[in-house]
């Protein structure tokens, strides 16, 4: 960007603080349109390249040619593939994926189903991850060199180097087939299913709402394994974050005025040098919370998680190629979403990025 | 180091010279000095000791593995570790998981090496090309490299796969797809850095072009900083890999991939754990050891990233 910004002439006068704030947010609303035509013409590319033929999965192997000549026509494939790139943008901003073969409904209300499942298994992860990331990335940049810091080392690097599925099954077997403590797959008991009314679509909150204490205790039992999994995996980012963001604040003069003044040290970790990386921190919140919406593909699949990532996977297995690409573009678009609301919680925050 | 110099022989002291009478001479004391480094840092150490064992397994499979991996003994089934004759247990169709594991170390290498030769150089191809022309070709080439990274990696590689159809190849090429941006965007940074330094101005006034002067120039200066990052995400294109084998996107049975041998062990997991668990802890050994490589790696050839 640098070098792009000494090509262009400097302008004379300064600009309005309006204008400048308008002008970023129209910068970033470029940014999200162009990202998300980019997504959307990848997944058309990919939909387009696909060997198996979307005519001959909606009219059946024994059409006639007349049959398979009308879809032909009707899902506009004998247009130019400029036209039918058109035709699929207008589709999706009207939230339109198409048909699922797998499951006869709409793609979008299917998506609309199974994304609060996710959603909840992320953010109880995320949660874990930042509870408990947090306090150890601050611990190991303090006790720097220590046994403290290389066990807080080696845990991020198992976190770094474990296949999420291999450990969600070991956990599987240690947790609810060894052990018992906790539910097997699925999100609730058998009998407890549909007992609550759908409100969000996340059961915890859910029975909450419905005060219904049993199906919530259920619900938890199903969900801490995997929800600690991915708190795991975003906890080993989390912490080796937090670890760097400290340190570079504790070898700074300002720490070492601080001390110099007789501060407790307490006051010196957690007041000045914690309280100047928590900008940074958020940053690095919304990237691993989007991080866990793509772990938990593997994880959903594990725990038989009715989830997105299940959505896409099963739909992959039987060629269900609308809901391969809805699921692909919805978990797109919420990536961007994330990314952008990060730096934007950056700007916002942080006096010196404005 | 003593103060007063002492009269050294030997490779060792003609490596460590002060006074290199070569280039040649100088590049190998350099690399030696690297080395020395390198080698004091543990951790790395270790890492690569278990990728120098992983390779030498894999070269050597067919002598080391005790039986063939795909010869199926439906009485010995699901045997448990430390049977007679199968040291890790058997599957779910009498092939000993040993031999397997031994066998599936070439896949894995094979995966890692396709992936680490395609995709750094497409990243370094782009990045350094956008960093080079500027202008609308990098503005172009940059929002490319951004749309890609916007996509969660996995779910891109899903959508890919299913595109192409499973098998190792495409699972290589859907991998490779989705890990070249951030490369591209480190190549970008590097030659922004070198665009106008003095070197590149001296090049052009010898008259060598643009493609001479970043394929000759540029490219040779992005390498270190490319082979830190590329070490670093081997894991995670081995957890990719196994991933995509997990899901039987990858590697086709009877082939004995990691990934597709935890996913036959699923079925048996609450009463046959180690069909699944050793396949496992072949995946996350060898990960770890990408790991402490690369974190090694960057101490020795990018002190300023270094893990401080």
């Amino acid at each position: 960007m640098a070098g792009i910004a000494e090509i262009r002439p400097k302008e004379g006068r300064r600009k309005s603080p309006f204008r400048a704030a308008l002008e970023k947010a129209a910068k970033t609303i470029v940014t999200v349109v162009v990202t998300m035509l980019g997504l959307l013409f990848i997944t058309f590319f990919i939909g387009r390249v696909m060997p198996v033929d979307p005519v001959l999965s909606i009219v059946g192997e024994r059409a006639s040619k007349e049959v398979y000549e009308a879809a032909y026509k009707a899902l506009g494939l004998d247009q130019p593939l400029i036209v039918q790139f058109f035709l699929y943008i207008r589709d999706v901003v009207q939230g339109n994926f198409g048909i699922s073969l797998r499951t006869g409904f709409p793609v979008a209300d299917d998506i609309r189903r199974v994304f609060p499942a996710t959603m909840e298994l992320a953010t109880l992860g995320t949660i874990f991850g930042v509870l408990l990331g947090v306090p150890l990335g601050v611990l190991a940049a303090v006790k720097r060199g220590t046994w403290i810091d290389q066990i807080a080392r080696v845990i991020a690097l198992i976190g770094y180097s474990m296949p999420v599925f291999w450990l969600g099954l070991i956990g599987l077997l240690l947790f609810y087939g060894i052990l018992g403590w906790v539910g097997g797959p699925g999100r609730l008991d058998i009998f407890f299913q549909d007992e609550v009314p759908q409100v969000t679509g996340m059961i915890l909150i859910d029975s909450l709402l419905d005060g219904n204490l049993e199906v919530f205790r259920n619900a938890l039992t199903h969900i801490i394994l995997p929800a600690s999994l991915l708190g795991y995996y975003s906890l080993a980012y989390i912490s080796r974050m937090t670890r760097s963001f400290m340190l570079e604040q504790l070898n700074s003069e300002y720490i070492i005025t601080a001390r110099v003044k007789g501060l407790s040290e307490r006051a010196v970790i957690w007041q000045h040098a914690f309280g100047n990386i928590k900008v940074q921190l958020i940053t690095v919140i919304a990237l691993s919370y989007a991080g866990l919406l793509e772990g938990s593909v593997l994880t959903e699949i594990i725990f038989a998680w009715p989830g997105i990532g299940s959505y896409i996977t099963t739909s992959l297995l039987s060629a269900d190629m609308n809901a391969v690409m809805g699921g692909t573009v919805v978990v797109g678009l919420v990536f961007v979403l994330l990314n952008i609301l990060a730096e934007l919680l950056y700007q916002f925050f942080d006096p010196r990025a404005k | 180091m003593t103060m007063i110099p002492q009269p050294r022989q030997g490779l060792r002291a003609w490596l460590l010279t002060d006074t290199p009478t070569s280039r040649t001479h100088a590049r190998l004391s350099a690399l030696y000095q690297s080395w020395l480094s390198f080698r004091g840092n543990q951790m790395a150490m270790f890492g690569l000791g278990i990728l120098v064992f992983l390779v030498f397994v894999a070269a050597f499979a067919p002598l080391l593995a005790p039986h063939d991996p795909f010869t199926q003994n439906l009485l010995a089934r699901l045997r448990p570790p430390g049977s007679a004759g199968y040291l890790l247990g058997s599957d779910s169709l009498g092939r000993d998981i040993l031999s397997r594991l031994i066998y599936g170390s070439r896949i894995t290498l094979y995966i890692v090496t396709l992936v680490a030769i395609v995709a750094p150089v497409v990243g370094l191809f782009v990045g350094t090309v956008a960093g080079y022309t500027g202008g609308w070709v990098d503005i172009v080439l940059m929002r490319i490299t951004d749309i890609f990274l916007a996509f969660p990696r996995l779910v891109l590689a899903l959508a890919f796969v299913a595109a192409l159809g499973a098998g190792i190849e495409n699972a290589v090429l859907a991998i490779s797809l989705t890990a070249w941006p951030p490369y591209a965007r480190i190549a970008r940074a590097e030659t922004l850095t070198m665009r106008n330094s003095d070197f590149i101005h001296a090049v052009r006034l010898q008259g060598a072009g643009p493609l001479r002067i970043i394929i000759r120039h540029i490219w040779p200066l992005c390498i270190s900083s490319l082979v830190v990052r590329v070490t670093l995400d081997m894991a995670g294109i081995i957890l990719a890999a196994a991933g995509l084998g997990f899901l039987g996107l990858g590697a086709q049975p009877p082939t004995p991939e990691w990934g597709a041998m935890i996913s036959d062990g699923r079925r048996f997991i609450l009463d046959h754990w180690w069909v699944a668990t050793m396949p496992g802890l072949a995946i996350f050994t060898v990960s770890l050891a990408f790991n402490l490589l690369g974190d090694g790696l960057r101490d020795v050839l990018d002190p300023k990233e270094g893990s401080q």
